[in-house]
C-alpha cells in the first residue's frame, strides 16, 4: 500500500503547502504570480525539450504495427487504418488513437478456464474510462479560455454551452467536473482491484491521478461551494496573459491550492509518464506507413558490416561443389 | 515425450492452480521481489564456446543459467551501459517506449507466456519495466531524484539473471503492441535486451549454433552445398514416385529469372519438406525460369535474435547471390520471422537493391508494386496472383481427407500485414477450412511459443505453456468443427507447431500451405494420384472399393 498511501501524502502536503502559506503568511505574491510564471516556464521549455530529445533521436527502421491486411494486389481490399499504405494514411490512424483510442477498444480480457483453455471478453471499460477521463480534461481546460480572455473564442462557446446543459445550479453545473473527477476514481479503483493492474502500478502512476482529482476537487469547492470571487480571479489571470506582475487581490485560498496544484502538474508533466501525450504522436509502430517493401526506408547509421561472400564459400566448398556438379566460379 | 516437461495432466493442473494475477493472485506482490528460479524445462542451454568463437561474441565459457555465478565479464555493468546509451541515440522508438507506457494494463493479458505461466513478469508492461527501471536508474531523468518514487533499480548480477530469464520468454510476437494505445511494441525492448545480454556473453545455443551455421554455410541447419542439392533431389525422387511428374530445380544457376529463397528447415525437416515439394510442384507446374542458391540457402535469420549487426550480416547474402546470379527478382518462401526481416529491415540494411528488376510474374504479367524496392516477393502473393488469374489446375478435392485451419504467423501477421493471400490460397486449394476463435487470428493471433530462437528442446515446458494459448484456440475448432489440420507460412510453426499439438491436442497435423498446394495441383503427365505427398490416402481417390 506504500506505493498508493506514499503519492497521496504528497498531494495532501501540496494542497497545504499554499493553504498556510497563503492565509496565515500572506504569501499571495508568490503562489499568485510567482509560482504560476515559474511553472508556465518550466512546462513550455520541459516539453518542447523532451520533443525534441524524441525527435533529434533517428527512427532506423519502418516498424509499422500491421493490424490489417496490407496493401498488395490489386483485387485484394486492404485496410487504410490499421496497415496504412501512404503517410496520410498513417497519420489518420495516429490521429483516431489520439481522439478515440482505437487501441484500446480492441481490449478483451482473458480468462482462464477449466480445460486449462482461455476465452477472451470483451471488455471496454478502460477504453470508455479513459475516453471519459481525457475529454473532460480536454473540455475543462477549453472552457478556462474564459479566464484568459475578454471573450470566449467563438469555437469553446459550443463546448461550454454544451457542458452546461444540464443547468442544475447555480452557477450552472459543468457535466464534465463529474465526469472527470468519475473517472479519475474509476481508474484509481481500477488499478486498487485488479490484481494485473495493482502489480504493475507504481507511485508515478497514482500521483498524477491524484493530482488531477485534486486539482478538480479544489475547483469543485471553489465554483460550487466556497464561490471563491471570480471577479478578483479573472483579474489575476486577465493579467497572466498580458504578462503583468501586478500582485493578486483578495481570492480564498482554495483558489490558491487548485492554482499551486496545477503548477505542480504543469512542472511534473515534461518529465512524467504524462508525456505520453507527445509520445502518442511519434510512436513509429503507429505513424509510419506499410510500405517498407515498395518504398526503401533510409536509417541514417546504417553500419557497414562485413559478411561471408560468395568467394569465401566458393573457396572453402570448391571441391565439394564440383562432385555435386554446381557451377563454380573459380575451377 | 520430452524429460523436459511434465505430463500433460500435471501441467495441466499446474496451470489451473499455480497463483496467477489471472486469477487475482500476487495482488500485494512487488513483481520486483519474486524470485528468479532457473529449474529443468525453464532455460535455453547457453552457447558453446567454440560457437561463440566462431562468430566473434564475447565471453565464451561454459556455464549454465541453474549456476550461481555466471562468470560475467570484467567490466559487464560498464557494457550493458554503454550498450544501452548508445541504442538509446540510435532509436527514436527505444526511447520513446521506455519514456511514455502509463501502465495502463491493456497488454497486460495478452501475452501468450503471461496467460500460460501466470507470472507478473511475463506481462509485457512489465517486461519492458524490467529495462525500464534500470533505465531510469541510471540515466539523466528528472525521474532520478526520486528514486524508490519512480520505480528504479540498480544493475546486480540478479538483474541480468532476470533479465535472460524474461527476455527469452518473449517471442517478439508484437501481441501486445496491437492494443497498446501508444503502440509500444515490447519486441523493440526484447530486441535490444538480448542484445546487451549477448555483449556480455549471456547467450543461448539454439539461436547461436544457427547463426554460426548460417554464417559458414549459408543455412541455419548447417548443410553443406552437396549436401544440400542432394537433399532437395531426394525430394524430387519423392516427387516422381508420387505423381510420375519428373520435376527439375536448379542451383546456383546464372541467368534465372528468380532466384527462389526459403526456409532451410524446408529442405531438411518434417513436416518442412513437404512444403517443399509443395513448391516445386508449383514450379514446375507453371514452368518457371527460377534457381536454388546453396550459399544463399537460409530464409530465417536467427541474427535477428542475437544482434542487429548479425541479422544485417546474415541478410547480405541474398542481395549478394541474386547480384551474382544476375537474377531479375527473389522470391521468398514460407516463413515468419523471416518476412519480419526482409519486409521491415532488408531493404533498409542491405539495399538499395538497384541491380535487380521491380518484380513482375512471367506467367500473369502481374507487377508486384507493393516489392518495388525490396525486389521480394512473397509465396502466397505469388500464388494468390496465379491462381486469381486462373494459372492453376487445382483439384481441391484432393485434399479432402483434410478439415483444416490456419494460423497466422505473428511476424507475417503484426509485422507485415499479410491475411488474406494465404487464406485466399487455402480456400483454392481445399474444401473444408474454418477460422479459430476471432481474438486468436489475424492480428490477434497466438505464437507458436517457440519464435524467436526458443524452440529448444530443453525449453519444452516453457514452449508448452507459451504454446498453450494457440493449442487451446485449435483445440476449440477441433471440437466444433472436426478440424484435424493446422495449416500455417512459417518455418518455425512447421518445426514447433506438430510438438505442440501431439502435447495438448493429438491427432492434429501441422501443414505448409504450399504442401496443400502440391497436393491440389494437376500435373501434366501425372499418374492417377491416390495419396498426398505424405503418402497418406485421399478421400475418394483410392482404389476401386475402398473410396472410403
Amino acid at each position: 500500500m506504500k506505493k498508493v498511501l506514499m503519492p497521496l501524502a504528497i498531494v495532501l502536503l501540496l494542497c497545504l503547502i499554499p493553504y498556510v502559506a497563503v492565509r496565515y503568511a500572506g504569501q499571495s505574491y508568490l503562489f499568485g504570480v510567482i509560482v504560476p510564471y515559474a511553472a508556465a516556464a518550466l512546462f513550455v521549455s520541459g516539453v518542447l525539450f523532451r520533443l525534441f530529445d524524441w525527435l533529434r533521436r533517428p527512427v532506423p527502421f519502418r516498424i509499422t504495427t500491421t493490424a490489417g491486411q496490407e496493401k498488395t494486389l490489386d483485387w485484394i481490399p486492404y485496410s487504410r487504418l490499421d496497415s496504412p499504405a501512404t503517410p496520410m494514411q498513417a497519420w489518420v490512424r495516429v490521429l483516431l488513437e489520439v481522439f478515440l483510442f482505437r487501441s484500446l477498444f480492441r481490449n478483451n480480457k482473458a480468462e482462464l478456464r477449466e480445460g486449462p483453455g482461455f476465452t477472451f471478453a470483451s471488455s471496454k471499460w478502460l477504453w470508455l474510462g479513459g475516453l471519459a477521463f481525457h475529454w473532460s480534461l480536454l473540455v475543462i481546460g477549453l472552457r478556462h479560455a474564459r479566464f484568459f480572455f475578454v471573450e470566449l473564442p467563438g469555437f469553446i462557446v459550443p463546448v461550454e454551452v454544451a457542458d452546461r446543459f444540464l443547468d442544475l445550479t447555480l452557477p450552472a453545473f459543468y457535466l464534465t467536473d463529474a465526469v472527470v473527477l468519475a473517472a479519475a476514481t474509476f481508474l484509481f479503483v481500477r488499478r486498487l482491484r485488479d490484481a494485473k493492474l495493482r502489480i504493475i502500478s507504481l507511485p508515478t502512476d497514482y500521483f498524477p491521478l491524484f493530482l488531477i482529482g485534486a486539482i478538480a476537487v479544489a475547483g469543485v469547492l471553489m465554483r460550487y461551494v466556497t464561490k471563491a470571487d471570480i471577479m478578483t480571479i479573472k483579474a489575476l489571470t486577465m493579467g497572466f496573459s498580458e504578462m503583468s506582475f501586478e500582485p493578486p487581490g483578495d481570492i480564498a485560498p482554495v483558489f490558491y491550492v487548485h492554482l499551486f496544484l496545477v503548477s505542480v502538474l504543469a512542472v511534473y508533466f515534461p518529465f512524467s509518464k504524462l508525456m505520453h501525450m507527445g509520445a502518442i504522436f511519434l510512436s513509429p509502430t503507429r505513424n509510419l506507413c506499410n510500405n517498407s517493401r515498395q518504398k526503401r526506408h533510409v536509417n541514417p547509421w546504417n553500419r557497414a558490416v562485413k559478411f561471408r561472400t560468395y568467394a569465401e564459400y566458393e573457396d572453402d566448398y570448391r571441391e565439394k561443389m564440383k562432385k555435386a556438379g554446381l557451377p563454380v566460379e573459380k575451377e | 515425450m520430452s524429460k523436459y516437461v511434465p505430463r500433460k495432466e500435471l501441467l495441466a493442473k499446474d496451470i489451473l492452480d499455480r497463483p496467477s494475477p489471472l486469477k487475482g493472485d500476487h495482488a500485494d506482490k512487488e513483481w520486483w521481489e519474486m524470485p528468479v528460479e532457473f529449474r529443468e524445462g525453464n532455460w535455453c542451454f547457453p552457447a558453446k564456446p567454440d560457437v561463440l568463437q566462431e562468430v566473434g561474441f564475447p565471453n565464451p565459457r561454459k556455464w549454465a543459467a541453474t549456476d550461481e555465478d555466471w562468470q560475467l565479464p570484467e567490466g559487464w555493468e560498464k557494457t550493458i551501459r554503454e550498450g544501452l546509451r548508445s541504442w538509446l541515440k540510435r532509436s527514436r522508438s527505444l526511447k520513446l517506449y521506455l519514456d511514455s507506457c502509463v501502465r495502463c494494463g491493456a497488454c497486460a493479458d495478452k501475452c501468450h507466456f503471461f496467460l500460460g505461466t501466470g507470472d507478473p513478469r511475463n506481462m509485457p508492461v512489465v517486461r519492458a519495466e524490467l529495462l525500464r527501471s534500470v533505465y531510469r536508474n541510471d540515466f539523466p531523468l528528472a525521474e532520478k531524484i526520486l528514486k524508490g518514487f519512480s520505480g528504479s533499480r540498480k544493475l546486480t548480477r540478479e538483474l541480468i539473471k532476470e533479465w535472460h530469464m524474461f527476455f527469452y520468454q518473449c517471442t517478439e510476437c508484437r501481441r501486445c503492441s496491437v492494443f497498446c494505445p501508444l503502440g509500444i511494441d515490447t519486441a523493440e525492448i526484447t530486441m535490444v535486451a538480448r542484445e546487451l545480454l549477448n555483449t556480455i556473453g549471456v547467450n543461448n545455443n539454439w539461436i547461436l549454433a544457427p547463426v554460426a551455421n548460417c554464417n559458414r554455410t549459408g543455412n541455419h541447419l548447417g548443410i553443406e552445398p552437396h549436401t544440400f542439392v542432394q537433399n532437395i533431389e531426394s525430394l524430387v525422387d519423392d516427387i516422381e514416385e508420387l505423381t510420375g511428374v519428373q520435376v527439375n530445380p536448379t542451383f546456383n544457376r546464372k541467368g534465372a529469372e528468380i532466384l527462389f529463397i526459403t526456409p532451410s528447415g524446408d529442405v531438411f525437416g518434417d513436416p518442412g519438406v513437404y512444403t517443399m515439394m509443395g513448391y516445386l510442384l508449383l514450379f514446375h507446374h507453371i514452368g518457371l525460369d527460377y534457381t536454388i542458391s546453396t550459399y544463399a540457402s537460409e530464409g530465417g535469420n536467427f541474427g535477428m535474435f542475437t544482434s542487429n549487426e548479425m541479422m544485417k550480416k546474415l541478410n547480405a547474402k541474398m542481395y549478394h547471390e541474386a547480384e551474382r546470379l544476375k537474377v531479375k527478382w527473389l522470391l521468398g518462401g514460407e516463413c515468419g520471422h523471416m518476412w519480419r526481416v526482409v519486409h521491415q529491415y532488408m531493404s533498409t540494411m542491405n539495399g538499395p537493391a538497384d541491380f535487380l528488376e521491380k518484380p513482375v510474374s512471367p506467367i500473369t504479367g502481374t507487377k508486384f508494386t507493393n516489392a518495388a524496392a525490396t525486389k521480394m516477393v512473397h509465396i502466397a502473393e505469388f500464388t494468390a496472383d496465379l491462381i486469381h488469374n486462373g494459372k492453376l489446375k487445382l483439384d481441391p478435392s484432393r485434399n479432402d481427407h483434410l478439415r483444416t485451419t490456419f494460423h497466422d504467423s505473428c511476424n507475417v501477421a503484426r509485422g507485415m500485414g499479410m491475411f488474406e493471400e494465404p487464406r485466399y490460397v487455402l480456400n483454392k486449394v481445399c474444401n473444408v477450412f474454418h477460422e479459430m476463435p476471432e481474438n486468436t487470428i489475424r492480428e490477434q493471433t497466438f505464437c507458436c511459443g517457440s519464435g524467436s530462437g526458443i524452440n529448444a528442446e530443453e525449453f519444452m515446458e516453457m514452449r508448452m505453456r507459451g504454446g498453450l494459448p494457440r493449442a487451446n484456440a485449435v483445440g476449440q475448432v477441433r471440437k466444433a468443427h472436426q478440424v484435424d489440420s493446422l495449416v500455417t507460412i512459417c518455418a518455425i510453426d512447421r518445426a514447433s507447431l506438430p510438438t505442440l499439438m501431439r502435447y495438448w491436442n493429438p491427432g492434429v497435423s501441422v501443414y505448409g500451405l504450399h504442401e496443400l498446394v502440391g497436393n491440389a495441383l494437376v500435373m501434366k503427365g501425372e499418374k492417377k494420384r491416390t495419396v498426398d505427398l505424405r503418402e497418406n490416402p485421399m478421400a475418394g481417390f483410392g482404389e476401386e472399393g475402398d473410396d472410403e
